[in-house]
């Protein structure tokens, strides 16, 4: 109970602070979805930092490395660190100044201008809410199993004991859940195991951050973001401490650290499963930063260019402070100094909560647990927010056209479109749960397959109309396509296959990552459609690329 | 060669040393604790962030806010 009190007071405050910032608000929708470009270098390393270390950064890097071990850092921490502020520092600068010059709001209106296409967005914005509701999925899936296992009793002799609630407390269909390798009919041991049912504990976490987002708009968001950023950061080493020393068993820190990590088996130290050419794959998923509907509008947000230097050069560190102790952690709850039992190793995004439940005390790990929400809710605020301001600013403005909507009802609109998109979200994590890594992969590699396209309208003129609808089409088309040959992100080590004479580990194939298919696909597209068409107006090249016009 | 171009070279070096083929089945722990695949690559990332603070102060693109300023207040 101590732990479920604590998480209601940490959303209590957060409630709190989305008051405070509504007391600022201006009544603009500019200040409710740029916050009237006032964000500072501190506010915009946080803000931008919280929004992209989601449930995928602490309970998906716990899960993986306990499925996959260490070799998780390589493959998307340390390459993030290099290219996430490579795009901040390419695209984020720029798009900053022609936002800030021609007042956009979203990444549609930016192409709308830059490609002379009215229709632009038709494509386009179908495409970017649906790479997004993936997103949203990890966050909304993750915040339920984190609160349900924190809140849910342990396993003995197949019964639970010391649960919250006592079964019969929720409806049997809250209660009763499956295991997904057995047969057996639904039971409370499979199910919330005496905790706050998933479907339950999803639900008032997306409740609590659509309320303080619609209070507070965009700088609200920033306000928690900050906050929930230093309290995850702060938190998730104390979690780290707490599990080390009481795992390794051992009279120092030191010691126990020791003592947990040679515990670790050897094929979760190395990287022996993984193939090379798909290790190097990895490092086109974090490109996907460069198309994110929300970091979009969070870059449009700073107060100045120079704002961005200081999360181009911490974004790297903060990285690492956050990810390499969940690494450690999942790779020694696989060593025999703790069993994991079947139900919570069955689910990966279940062993970073059931750790904190195992190995602090009730109000050590009600605070823990508040931790790993704010790294979740971080992400959820800025993309429910952006989704609104795209919803108001593409399609119902362009639509409205001379009818033009007040401020009143733009920001009515938008948050009933939010409302629509998250009440579809909730829906489609009520259905058989996937790795939050995986989902997160997937949903990276199909916003990391536009990248050529943000890359190509802001460095190169010649890219043409027809180029960039191409380029959208062989994206989707081709993220449609492998993602539904994955059945759905089910497999989750599904690679393309490229069969070669020679190979490293002597298997005749490169396993590539499917991002790398989906980037070469739109690229392709992209370049060979630009250049047999009309290129664009002299007057939109001088627009852009001013040094580069005669 | 100016210094922007040094950094530029500094970060494709980095992309480079990021594929450590050579510590792929090493199962050492530095100081005791730390997998060296994780120690490495928490390496990378250090020096990502130096690499970027470098790119900061050499390869900044024009920043326009002055110009945009002096127009405002024209």
């Amino acid at each position: 109970m101590p732990q479920l009190l604590i998480i209601c007071g940490y959303l209590f405050l957060l409630l709190l602070l989305g008051v405070g910032a509504s007391r600022l608000f201006r009544g603009t929708s500019q200040d409710y979805m740029l916050a009237s470009h006032s964000i500072g270098p501190f506010l915009l390393l946080m803000s931008i930092f919280g929004t992209t270390m989601t449930a995928f950064a602490l309970v998906g890097s716990t899960g993986e490395s306990f499925k996959e071990g260490v070799g998780v850092y390589g493959m998307l921490a340390s390459s993030s660190g290099i290219i996430h502020s490579l795009c901040f520092l390419l695209l984020g600068v720029k798009v900053w100044e022609l936002g800030k010059k021609y007042e956009y709001r979203t990444q549609v209106q930016f192409f709308r201008d830059r490609l002379e296409s009215r229709w632009i967005g038709a494509i386009l914005f179908p495409v970017l809410v649906g790479l997004v509701i993936p997103y949203l999925l990890i966050g909304v899936m993750a915040s339920g199993t984190v609160i349900n296992k924190v809140t849910a009793g342990s396993i003995r002799d197949g019964r639970v004991v010391g649960g919250t609630f006592e079964e019969g407390t929720f409806p049997h269909f809250l209660e009763q859940g499956k295991n997904p390798k057995s047969e057996e009919p639904p039971s409370f041991t499979y199910g919330s195991q005496g905790g706050v049912p998933k479907p339950l504990a999803s639900l008032a976490i997306c409740a609590i951050v659509l309320i303080y987002v619609f209070l507070g708009g965009m700088r609200g968001t920033t306000w928690a973001n900050t906050f929930q950023t230093l309290v995850f950061m702060v938190l998730g080493l104390v979690t780290f401490v707490v599990i080390a020393w009481r795992l390794g068993g051992q009279e120092s820190f030191w010691a126990s650290l020791q003592m947990a990590s040679s515990s670790i088996p050897v094929e979760k130290l190395t990287r022996i499963h993984i193939p090379p050419e798909k290790f190097l794959t990895y490092m086109f998923v974090p490109l996907s930063v460069g198309m994110f509907p929300h970091l979009f509008q969070h870059w449009l947000t700073a107060r100045s260019a120079e704002s961005f230097k200081l999360p181009i050069v911490a974004h790297p560190l903060f990285i690492a402070i956050v990810w390499v102790p969940c690494v450690l952690i999942g790779a020694w709850a696989t060593s025999d100094l703790i069993t994991i039992p079947p139900p919570v190793a069955a689910n990966p995004n279940a062993v970073l909560p059931f750790l904190v439940k195992q190995l602090a005390g009730p109000v050590l790990g009600g605070l823990l647990t508040a931790g790993i929400l704010a790294a979740i809710m971080s992400s959820l605020d800025s993309q429910f927010l952006c989704l609104g301001t795209m919803f108001t600013e593409d399609v119902v403005r362009p639509l409205c056209g001379r009818r033009s909507l007040s401020d009143r009802q733009q920001l009515l609109v938008a948050r009933l479109f939010i409302i629509g998109i998250v009440a579809l979200t909730y829906g489609l994590s009520l259905f058989e749960p996937r790795r939050v890594f995986t989902l997160g992969v997937w949903c990276f590699s199909g916003f990391s397959s536009l990248f050529p396209l943000i890359f190509a309208a802001l460095y190169w003129p010649r890219l043409t109309k027809p180029g960039a609808y191409a380029c959208i089409l062989a994206a989707a088309g081709s993220w449609l396509w492998l993602f539904r040959a994955s059945e759905f992100a089910a497999q989750p080590n599904f690679t393309v296959n490229v069969p070669v004479p020679t190979t490293l580990d002597g298997d005749g194939y490169w396993q590539l990552m499917p991002v790398a298919a989906m980037i070469v696909c739109s690229t392709v597209a992209m370049v060979c459609v630009s250049m047999v068409t009309k290129p664009p107006s002299k007057a939109t090249v001088e627009k852009f690329f001013p040094k580069s016009s005669p | 060669m100016k210094p922007a171009h040094g950094v530029w070279a500094f970060i494709l070096f980095l992309m480079i040393a990021h594929q450590d083929i050579w510590f792929w089945d090493d199962t050492t722990l530095v100081f005791g604790f730390l997998p060296v695949a994780l120690a490495y690559h928490a390496c990378i990332s250090l020096a990502a962030g130096f690499a970027w603070y470098l790119a900061t102060r050499f390869c900044w693109p024009t920043d326009p806010a002055p110009s945009a300023q002096r127009r405002e207040n024209a």
